[in-house]
């Protein structure tokens, strides 16, 4: 006799993490390389100023808004941070998860209280739903959102609301539930390389050589 | 064999009050979760009960189960619980052995046909029969001509509830769960590796008394294996805190912190260790520094390493993983190059176009 959802469970945490992973290292490499095989023409002018410097700062000055454009569009920037932090401290900071990164990286940490990870994930919830009603109700964003951006909301929400499911055992198997939360998560994995999550890895570079170009012609970025 | 009730003057015996016997019966009503009323009417029926007839199957098994079940806190009422039933074959427990044995297996069946309860540890190997024989009849046979008449039976230990440690990858014997084989008769699983000696004889009173108890989708009593471990750990706050032993040795462990991280499988495994506890509700696994195992679970065996923790991945992401990084840096260098060729494949075939070329198709 067989526990199905432990099975399921097992081949979240089995096959379906090695596919993957495979996946999501597999795509971002190939994307990542790609871009800097592809290259840039060599510019020929003397640089007026520091590329790098500019470049490097750069990286850093754009997670931050420019001045007067958060009332222009408050739900989009301060939504944005919401998620984007209660994503990481969810992600990073549930003792689980930290398990998952040392049992991969070697990398450890102390894990948070279960009631910040959990406040983290609502708030990051929240906000996703606060950045869906803004992209269906302003018809400019409404018109440039693709297929693609809701499926990358629909796998952003998944892990949170199914881990959240999981831990509390709101309904459903807790061991279900749990394998379906991996399972989401490795869902996100997979479209990763393939879809605008792919800013996670590249807004380096995108910053970087936007702030280059910018130094390199003197002008601050 | 006497189908008279036996219960009372085994209690008296043995030199127990009725004062004990109702608080008994009363943490027996609680533990198998029926309303608190119903444990006068648990006194009575165990009172009343009649001495059914056991025949206690083991097969592929450590005697690990018998052993737990044996130790049971003597002399105590779920041992005299045990005691009442007339347990007319166990070959572990009984003076005879060989065919003068199994001559007291079938004059049981023949006189109790339809009315005995057998009571099975131990998984079945149906690979080759002949792996585990009992006087030289195959467990399958065993299996198949003991439940024949059998009013219901018991599956005692993860073995006989889900095949268990023999059953574990490659399986070499071709082990089975009883339910594999035995499909026409009520089986009650009492995972554990071993159960609980109270689990065990709570359940027996509940067939002695009330009849099968309600059972989960895995077969087990939901009265004892409807709660995960880690929901009523001792060291679930630490776990809600974020508090962790990182190794048997270091100062989490010390502290009693949560065993998640080296590997405890409490969240997937539902069993009443945490509350029931063993040795007369001394400790349990977990109490003692170790991580449960997961083993009322199918399949616990190969579920991932005892000591990984849940959230860490069971294959083989390393290999699959550098793997990943080789070869998706050699797509990325093979997709730039081919961008690159086009680049200049469509530079090449740029046509340049001046005003009067216009003209000219205009």
């Amino acid at each position: 006799m067989n526990n199905p959802y432990f099975d399921l469970l097992m081949w979240a945490r089995g096959p379906g993490f090695d596919i993957a992973l495979t996946i999501m290292v597999g795509g971002i490499l190939l994307r990542v390389v790609e871009i800097l095989v592809l290259g840039r023409k060599r510019d020929l002018a003397t640089a007026k100023g520091s590329p790098v410097g500019q470049g490097v700062k750069t990286i850093f000055t754009r997670s931050f808004p420019r001045k007067g454009l958060v009332p222009f569009a408050p739900i989009t920037y301060i939504g944005g941070y919401i998620f984007h932090i209660g994503f990481a401290i969810a992600f990073l900071f549930l003792g689980a998860h930290i398990a998952l990164i040392d049992g991969l990286l070697g990398l450890s940490w102390p894990a948070a209280n279960r009631a910040i990870v959990e406040s983290a994930t609502a708030l990051a919830v929240i906000a996703l739903f606060a950045l869906l009603y803004t992209r269906i109700t302003d018809p400019v964003r409404r018109a440039l959102s693709t297929f693609g951006d809701y499926l990358v909301w629909l796998l952003s929400l998944l892990p949170l609301v199914l881990g959240y499911v999981a831990v509390n055992k709101l309904f459903g198997d807790p061991t279900l539930m749990m394998a379906l939360h991996i399972l989401s998560a490795e869902a996100l994995m997979v479209a990763f390389p393939f879809t605008k999550l792919m800013h996670a890895v590249t807004f380096l570079m995108a910053r970087y050589y936007n702030g280059s170009i910018q130094g390199r012609k003197g002008a601050e970025s | 064999m006497a189908e008279r009730p036996v219960l009372a003057e085994a209690l008296k015996a043995h030199g127990i009050s009725r004062r004990g016997f109702l608080k008994y019966c009363a943490s027996l009503t609680s533990l198998m979760a029926l309303p608190p009323a119903l444990a006068p009417k648990v006194a009575h029926a165990l009172e009343n009960a009649a001495r059914p007839s056991v025949i206690w199957l083991s097969f592929q098994e450590c005697t690990g189960c018998t052993e737990s079940i044996t130790r049971s806190h003597a002399p105590t009422i779920e041992d005299l619980i045990f005691n009442t039933v007339s347990l007319d074959y166990h070959h572990t427990l009984q003076a005879a052995s060989g065919h003068a044995a199994e001559e007291a297996r079938m004059k049981a069946m023949e006189e109790h046909y339809g009315k005995y309860l057998v009571i099975v540890d131990g998984s079945i190997p149906v690979g080759n029969p002949a792996y585990s024989c009992i006087a030289g009849i195959s467990n399958l046979d065993m299996l198949k001509e003991t439940a024949a008449g059998a009013a219901a039976i018991v599956a005692v230990g993860t073995c006989a509830a889900y095949g268990g440690i023999p059953h574990a990858d490659p399986n070499p014997t071709g082990a089975v769960a009883v339910s594999e084989i035995i499909k026409d008769k009520p089986i009650i699983n009492v995972p554990g590796c071993p159960p609980i000696p109270i689990v065990m004889t709570s359940v027996l009173a509940h067939f002695l008394t009330f009849g099968l108890p309600e059972l989960d989708e895995l077969g087990r009593p939901k009265a004892f294996f409807g709660e995960t471990i880690h929901d009523r750990c001792y060291r679930r706050p630490f776990y809600d805190q974020g508090k962790f032993a990182e190794a048997f040795d270091d100062e989490g462990a010390r502290l009693g912190w949560c065993l998640y991280k080296l590997g405890c499988k409490g969240p997937t495994t539902k069993s009443v260790c945490a509350t029931v506890k063993w040795n007369d509700g001394t400790s349990f696994p977990i109490q003692s520094g170790h991580p449960c195992l997961g083993c009322t679970e199918p399949d616990f065996w190969d579920n991932g390493g005892f000591y990984k923790p849940l959230s860490m991945p069971a294959g083989d992401y390393r290999k699959l993983g550098l793997a990943a990084v080789a070869g998706g840096a050699a797509l990325g260098v093979a997709g730039g190059a081919i961008a690159r060729a086009t680049k200049s494949k469509a530079a090449a075939a740029h046509e340049t176009v001046d005003a009067h070329d216009l003209e000219k198709k205009s």
